[in-house]
């Protein structure tokens, strides 16, 4: 580790909503030195974007610096000047950010945006720039940079644009980068993917990274110092060992405690009869509509098979495009197959019949932000699917209504609120209430847990489990978490490319996968594991994990 | 971030009693005034205002008549009272009609997509392209000058972009994850349209409804203009303003209180729709 002078200093922060406003960073010091990769970690709201924006002088409108110093190269930036400042930003600190689809400008060409920041701080000439450009991007193994560089970034895909993205920061040999939730947006291998590619470019240049994280696996794979951050401040930091093997506040054990690990799963009841058959199951998205008839279809899941037993956790795994979710919706019947059958309780669901099914097949969605209509109250929210229950008097379903709510942890008094009010843990607190208030049989959980902070992730994944032993439904969870996944999944089956490549149970998957696609999966992951001392380790890879290419 | 933060902390303690904001009480009073004064011209008016008195011809404001009397000696006031009715009941049942035909055509292009869409926008676009005044000036030439062949005409001219709107909040809102979620429990498509994706379009309807009766108001007036408007001698604030045309040079007073009208009238219906908009949407309401 290089232990010259610090390139970026941080001392005794203070940033504020306004003048009056609450403290959005207390007193938050910390280093950067040249080279050295430095972590914040801590949930949302705990001032770690913020402190890495004031270090680039970007603070969004309330927010501003009202104490301490922050030093980049010695230089006090908020006694600098607008234009100084202006000069430092791209040349000297680079910044990537956590939205790929909406960090790239959808109107220019890659380019220019990538030409932009040269043209600003270099005197190179337009020749010089361009070949600067292509060799970049051959750099980051982009095969054709000509056609790149004259394509729009909506022909790429997220992970693609995020190295784009970074490919162009890179391109001015910034001294320190800021990398804010680089890869929150993007699935395990596009992830890894993204990571491995900036750690070699700000390897080659000498550039530290600031990287701004929640997920402290991630961290561990790939820092040297980690700043622990909660409401504002920094609660604990140091190297990456010592605070993994020995952390000292109690806030840190807590998000190393909330990390998925492989728990014991509930004995099944033993059936003979699988509570859902797939077989065969093609299905294909329409075209694009065009102006006369459409475009070709689209295959998005291939003769898949399937079955789930009652009270099973069936995990489906794998990355983004490679199906699942369309599975996942052909089995609620937002989707129509177009071959194959599906049968829940021996009954083909395209069948005449399909009330039971309806019924006792529910969905917990993704996002807890869109799955909510704004305009309902929670309780009517969950009053809704009892509608088509008329067995139940309104005596009943107010009971009904009041019992669920206890059942995934809310009060009473939240029957009242609207979406708004809640946080993202609540709210999907109450999507899931949704899908159980009919007791159902079976539900499908699309990434029901990839929107959220670690603890609550972890909050989420226990009410789940509580709330299956409780009410004993089949699920299936669909995600590419894979630690959430081995924590609650009784068997996993992954997918790729529209077809399921494996299916086994757990541990087999796990411990002993067989197809190469599983395999990278898994090599992408890096799960901490606990020692006996209490500490935390990366878990070493087994051999016959690394990726064959 | 920060976002977040308040949202975790947000209670949703009884807001104690306190005054409406600003934009609903102006909004509101000058709304209740104008309406009560069209209420009170069905009863009483200072003056007939269809009696004509060639001897007070043009008068200038004065305490006989509050605000003069126009070029067949008739009282400008009594006029204004009298057009308030006929101006704002025709502007009110326009705006109505172009909501609803607006509403069910845009939601149903949006909701159900492919071909009724595509039919349906078709003869949409088609009609947006010609400028509602015009529009509406073909039909009256066909419906005739009437109080109500104006309605029909002006709600025919104003209901495609009505159409646009809603379609566009549907199509936007048909992609979010509760229209899913409601389809998985188990409702009926129709209830979906009416009871989740209706709410939602309220906010920008709300905001076009408010800018089309300042429109109506307008067009009425432009009608006028042109001889296909209510047709004298009953009258409203538009054809009062058409009217003054020759002697805006002379009799200012003639031109500028049905004007002045026209405008309060505007200024009201906008700040109660913004407060109306603000009030509908729970997001905004605590």
């Amino acid at each position: 580790m290089p232990s010259q002078k610090p390139l970026l200093e941080v001392d005794h922060l203070l940033i504020r909503a306004g003048a009056e406003g609450p403290l959005a960073v207390n007193d938050l010091s910390f280093t950067v030195a040249p080279g050295e990769i430095v972590a914040l970690v801590g949930e949302s709201g705990s001032g770690k974007t913020m402190a890495a924006r004031a270090a680039i002088g970007l603070l969004p409108l309330p927010m501003e610096v009202c104490g301490g110093a922050i030093r980049f190269e010695g230089q006090d930036l908020n006694q600098l000047s607008c234009a100084q400042l202006r000069g430092i930003r791209g040349a000297r600190i680079g910044m990537v950010f956590q939205e790929p689809m909406v960090s790239l400008n959808p109107a220019i060409r890659i380019g220019e945006q990538m030409a932009e920041g040269l043209r600003l701080h270099t005197d190179l000439d337009k020749a010089q720039i361009r070949q600067r450009c292509v060799d970049m991007l051959t750099r980051i193994g982009i095969t054709d940079p000509e056609r790149c560089l004259s394509a729009y970034p909506h022909e790429f895909s997220g992970g693609m644009r995020q190295r784009i993205m970074l490919a162009s920061v890179m391109l001015l040999r910034p001294a320190l980068l800021i990398a804010d939730e680089p890869t929150t947006a993007l699935d395990c291998l596009a992830q890894l993917d993204v990571i491995e590619l900036m750690l070699e470019l700000t390897r080659e240049q000498g550039t530290a990274i600031l990287f701004i994280s929640h997920d402290l696996s991630l961290v561990a794979r790939y820092a040297h110092k980690v700043v622990v951050m909660r409401h504002g401040q920094a609660v604990e930091q140091g190297s990456i060992n010592h605070i993994l093997l020995a952390p000292q506040h109690a806030y840190t054990r807590q998000l190393l405690e909330a990390l998925p690990k492989r728990g014991e799963l509930a004995a099944l009841p033993a059936t003979d009869k699988p509570l859902v058959e797939i077989t065969g199951v093609s299905i294909e998205h329409p075209g694009q509509a065009r102006f006369w008839g459409q475009a070709q279809p689209k295959r998005a899941v291939h003769s898949a098979n399937l079955c789930i037993a009652a009270g099973e956790t069936l995990a489906l795994v794998g990355g983004s495009g490679s199906g699942k979710t369309t599975l996942g919706r052909a089995l609620v019947g937002l989707v129509k197959p177009c071959s194959g059958e599906i049968r829940f309780k021996g009954i083909d669901i395209l069948k005449a019949g399909q009330r039971d099914h309806r019924l006792q097949c529910q969905m917990i969605f993704q996002d807890p932000y869109s799955s909510l209509d704004p305009r309902m109250r929670i309780g009517e929210t969950l009053a809704e699917p009892l509608r088509h229950l008329p067995e139940l008097s309104e005596e009943q379903k107010r009971q009904r209504v009041a019992t669920t709510l206890v059942d995934i942890g809310l009060s009473e008094a939240f029957m009242e609120r609207f979406p708004h009010q809640l946080s993202g843990g609540q709210r999907q607190r109450v999507a899931i209430g949704r899908a159980l208030v009919r007791h159902p049989q079976l539900v499908i959980a699309d990434e029901p847990i990839s929107a959220l902070d670690m603890t609550i992730q972890k909050q989420i994944l226990e009410l789940f489990e509580r709330l299956q032993a409780q009410y004993g439904f089949a699920c299936l969870f669909i995600s590419h978490d894979l630690a959430a996944v081995e924590r609650i999944a009784h068997r996993v089956a992954v997918m790729h490319q529209g077809h399921i490549v494996e299916i086994g149970s757990r541990e087999a998957v796990f411990d002993n996968p067989l197809h190469p696609y599983t395999r990278q999966l898994l090599a992408a992951a890096s799960p901490l594991e606990q020692l006996a001392s209490g500490g935390y380790r990366l878990r070493p890879k087994p051999e016959n994990l690394q990726p064959t290419p | 971030m920060t976002v977040s933060l308040l949202s975790v902390n947000a209670t949703p303690a009884r807001r104690p009693l306190r005054w409406p904001p600003a934009n609903a009480l102006i909004g509101g009073t000058l709304l209740v005034l104008l309406i009560s004064m069209a209420l009170v011209g069905v009863f009483w008016t200072p003056y007939d205002p269809l009696k004509i008195d060639l001897l007070s011809r043009l008068k200038a404001p004065s305490a006989l008549h509050w605000l003069g009397t126009d070029e067949f000696g008739r009282d400008v006031l009594s006029r204004l009272i009298i057009g308030a009715r006929t101006s704002l009941w025709i502007s009110l049942l326009t705006v109505c009609l172009a909501l609803f035909f607006g509403s069910v055509i845009g939601m149903l292009a949006g909701y159900l997509r492919g071909w009724t869409d595509r039919l349906l926008m078709m003869i949409n676009d088609a009609l947006l392209a010609f400028p509602g005044i015009l529009m509406a000036l073909g039909l009256m030439a066909i419906i005739g000058a009437s109080q109500y062949g104006i309605v029909l005409a002006l709600s025919i001219a104003y209901t495609p972009s009505v159409v646009r709107v809603v379609r566009g909040s549907v199509l936007s809102l048909r992609e979010r994850e509760f229209i899913e979620a409601s389809r998985v429990i188990g409702n009926s498509e129709f209830y979906t349209l009416y009871r989740h994706i209706a709410p939602n379009c309220v906010a920008p309807l709300c905001v076009l409804a408010t800018s089309m009766f300042g429109w109506t108001l307008l067009s009425e007036s432009a009608l006028s203009f042109l001889g296909l408007g209510v047709p004298p001698p009953a009258a409203t604030w538009g054809n009062m303003l058409a009217a003054s045309r020759p002697y805006i040079a002379n009799a200012t007073w003639l031109g500028l209180f049905p004007g002045l009208f026209i405008a309060l009238a505007l200024v009201a219906i906008n700040l109660f729709g913004d407060a109306l908009r603000d009030r509908l949407d729970p997001r905004m309401s605590r």
